[in-house]
């Protein structure tokens, strides 16, 4: 450990003489910014990489010229973007990892053009995707991620179609189909696989929340203005047209997400927009080896301790990677682990009544995450939304079928045999896409629930993003 | 500020910033690639980089994600088949 006290450029003893930076965040939304600014305060020399050329992340993605309509927290953006830009953070756009290796002064960080990034400590804030169920009909083009059709909209300005149907589970939906409204479009209505009353049995997470729920019933205020149904329950099942889709198929679900039969409809429309719920971006964590558990939402996220340590010294971990929660958890997450990895590189004294308020409100705003999660669970009879000819596997286009026979007739009993005998996230997308729904259809196909392991075995990617091979062979 | 650039030979517009695949979608496109397996029809399904189905060729580099591609004045995007590699089998 450095003994010295601190400054931004002091640190140049012991252990970490060799690295270029004392703090490297990956991953510049919510939980990046907030630990890059938190780290670069407290007087550690910090890096903070985005694939992307502009802060933000998913959650605040916006054009140069944005002044933040539709956007929530957008002060917050704004603080936290000129602390970074003006501050002691470097922030370095356009660096998309691949790799990071470990090394005698801390990690490696591997950019995709080749450039290596040498650093004491790592924030992992990769933030999520939107997890996705397939259903017939879903590769037709027309068919787009919830997210998707976010980022369309608030960061291009563009709608995906002009009648869109949105369907799913989870909160994340109201904001999309609300937005979709405002600008114009027609939403034919938004289908909520689920039934979340579960809240009323949550009341001390919902009472210490309240501003989340209030944001909420001003999107559903925006859905009863444009007369938007909201249906609960029901969700599309399949999508139907030649070369882009121009009908869905609604239906009412039970308890399970089994079709109640009879209840199919069919609705017109030019756009469907679909997710269910989130996909931390694993790669870095697992890469590195840092220990993973099951979340209550049934994605696979890393472990991290009370100051956002995963299991690997050296590595924190803050906002989706280690449970999907949202941007205000993200931001404490984030602020938390960027103070600790200061305080452990450059000997800063910590501000323990800080960070006591901030394991508080990240203690909140867990319960709230996790009464969020118990209410829009993802329940097992989608599965019987598919046929046998659903491409479970967008990029290598694997049908059911195909996963089916390397189950039943060639006896495969995990995702990662399944991958290997039949190609289900071999594809340029890795698995990221149909990772989840594939370690459920193998689970189910051998008779038991989805565990960590069938995820870890079709989650773990040697390289993070697309590389050239003249890049790999020099890295 | 508005931007011009070509896709299959048409002259599409685009805003300062935007992505070709947002411009695409704007223009009313929906789709501009086929798959490698089955020839099918293939646009913008995640929009954030994840999934790579919008890939497109611009000014002749294949497989380019058209959600992350930011338009410049004059780029010559074409739509792409199969691994767009047909450039090889010349």
């Amino acid at each position: 450990m450095p003994t010295s006290p601190s400054s931004p450029t002091s640190n140049n003893n012991t252990d970490s003489n060799n690295a270029d930076y004392d703090v490297t965040v990956l991953g510049a939304g919510p939980a990046g910014l907030a630990a890059a600014v938190a780290a670069g305060t407290a007087g550690a020399r910090v890096a903070l990489l985005d694939a992307g050329n502009r802060v933000g992340g998913q959650y605040w993605r916006h054009r140069d010229e944005d002044t933040g309509a539709g956007h929530h927290h957008w002060s917050t953006l704004r603080r936290l973007r000129s602390a970074v830009l003006t501050g002691p953070v470097d922030f370095r756009p356009g660096h998309a990892v691949w790799h990071v290796s470990r090394a005698d002064h801390g990690f490696t960080v591997h950019i995709t053009d080749g450039r290596e990034i040498r650093t004491t400590t790592l924030i992992v804030a990769t933030g999520g995707y939107d997890r996705q169920l397939p259903f017939p009909g879903w590769t037709l083009p027309g068919v787009f991620t919830a997210g998707g059709a976010q980022a369309l909209l608030k960061g291009q300005g563009v709608s995906v179609g002009r009648r869109i149907v949105v369907a799913g589970t989870g909160p994340f939906l109201l904001p999309v189909a609300a937005g979709l409204a405002e600008a114009g479009a027609r939403v034919i209505g938004v289908f909520e696989a689920g039934s979340p009353d579960g809240f009323a049995r949550h009341p001390g997470a919902v009472l210490t929340n309240l501003d989340k729920l209030a944001e909420g019933a001003g999107y559903l205020r925006t859905l009863l203005r444009h007369r938007i149904p909201y249906r609960t329950r029901s969700t599309v099942i399949a999508a139907h047209g030649v070369d882009r889709v121009h009908t869905a198929t609604v239906a009412r679900l039970d308890a399970d997400w089994r079709v109640l039969p009879g209840s199919e409809s069919q609705l017109d429309c030019d756009a469907v927009a679909v997710g269910y719920g989130f996909t931390p971006q694993l790669e870095i964590p697992l890469q590195l080896g840092c220990a993973t558990r099951l979340d209550a939402d049934g994605s696979l996220v890393a472990v991290a301790d009370d100051q956002q340590r995963g299991s690997v010294p050296g590595v924190y971990l803050a906002g989706e990677v280690c449970g999907v929660g949202g941007a205000p958890l993200a931001l404490v997450e984030g602020e938390l682990a960027g103070r600790h990895a200061a305080y452990r590189t450059v000997a800063a004294v910590p501000d323990r009544r800080a960070v006591g308020r901030l394991l508080r409100r990240r203690s909140a705003l867990r319960s709230f995450a996790a009464a969020m999660h118990a209410s829009y669970p993802v329940r097992p009879g989608w599965l019987s939304w598919l046929d046998g000819e659903t491409e479970l596997c967008r990029c290598e286009e694997v049908s059911v079928d195909t996963v089916r026979r390397s189950v039943v007739d060639l006896g495969a009993t995990d995702p990662r045999t399944v991958k290997l005998l039949a190609r289900p996230g071999m594809g340029l997308c890795q698995g990221r896409v149909c990772g989840y729904a594939t370690a459920c259809l193998v689970a189910h196909l051998r008779g038991r629930p989805t565990t960590e392991q069938d995820l870890l075995g079709i989650s773990t990617r040697p390289i993070a993003a697309p590389i050239t091979l003249g890049t790999l062979a020099e890295g | 500020m508005s931007y011009r650039f070509s896709f299959a030979d048409k002259e599409i517009a685009a805003e300062a910033g935007q992505t070709v695949g947002a411009a695409l979608i704007a223009a009313g496109y929906r789709s501009w690639r086929t798959t490698r397996h089955n020839g099918a029809p293939r646009g913008i399904f995640c929009g954030i980089g994840v999934c790579f189905d919008c890939l497109v060729t611009v000014n002749g580099r294949a497989n380019q994600r058209a959600c992350l591609t930011e338009v410049r004045s004059g780029d010559r995007v074409e739509p792409q088949e199969g691994a767009g590699r047909a450039d090889l089998a010349q």
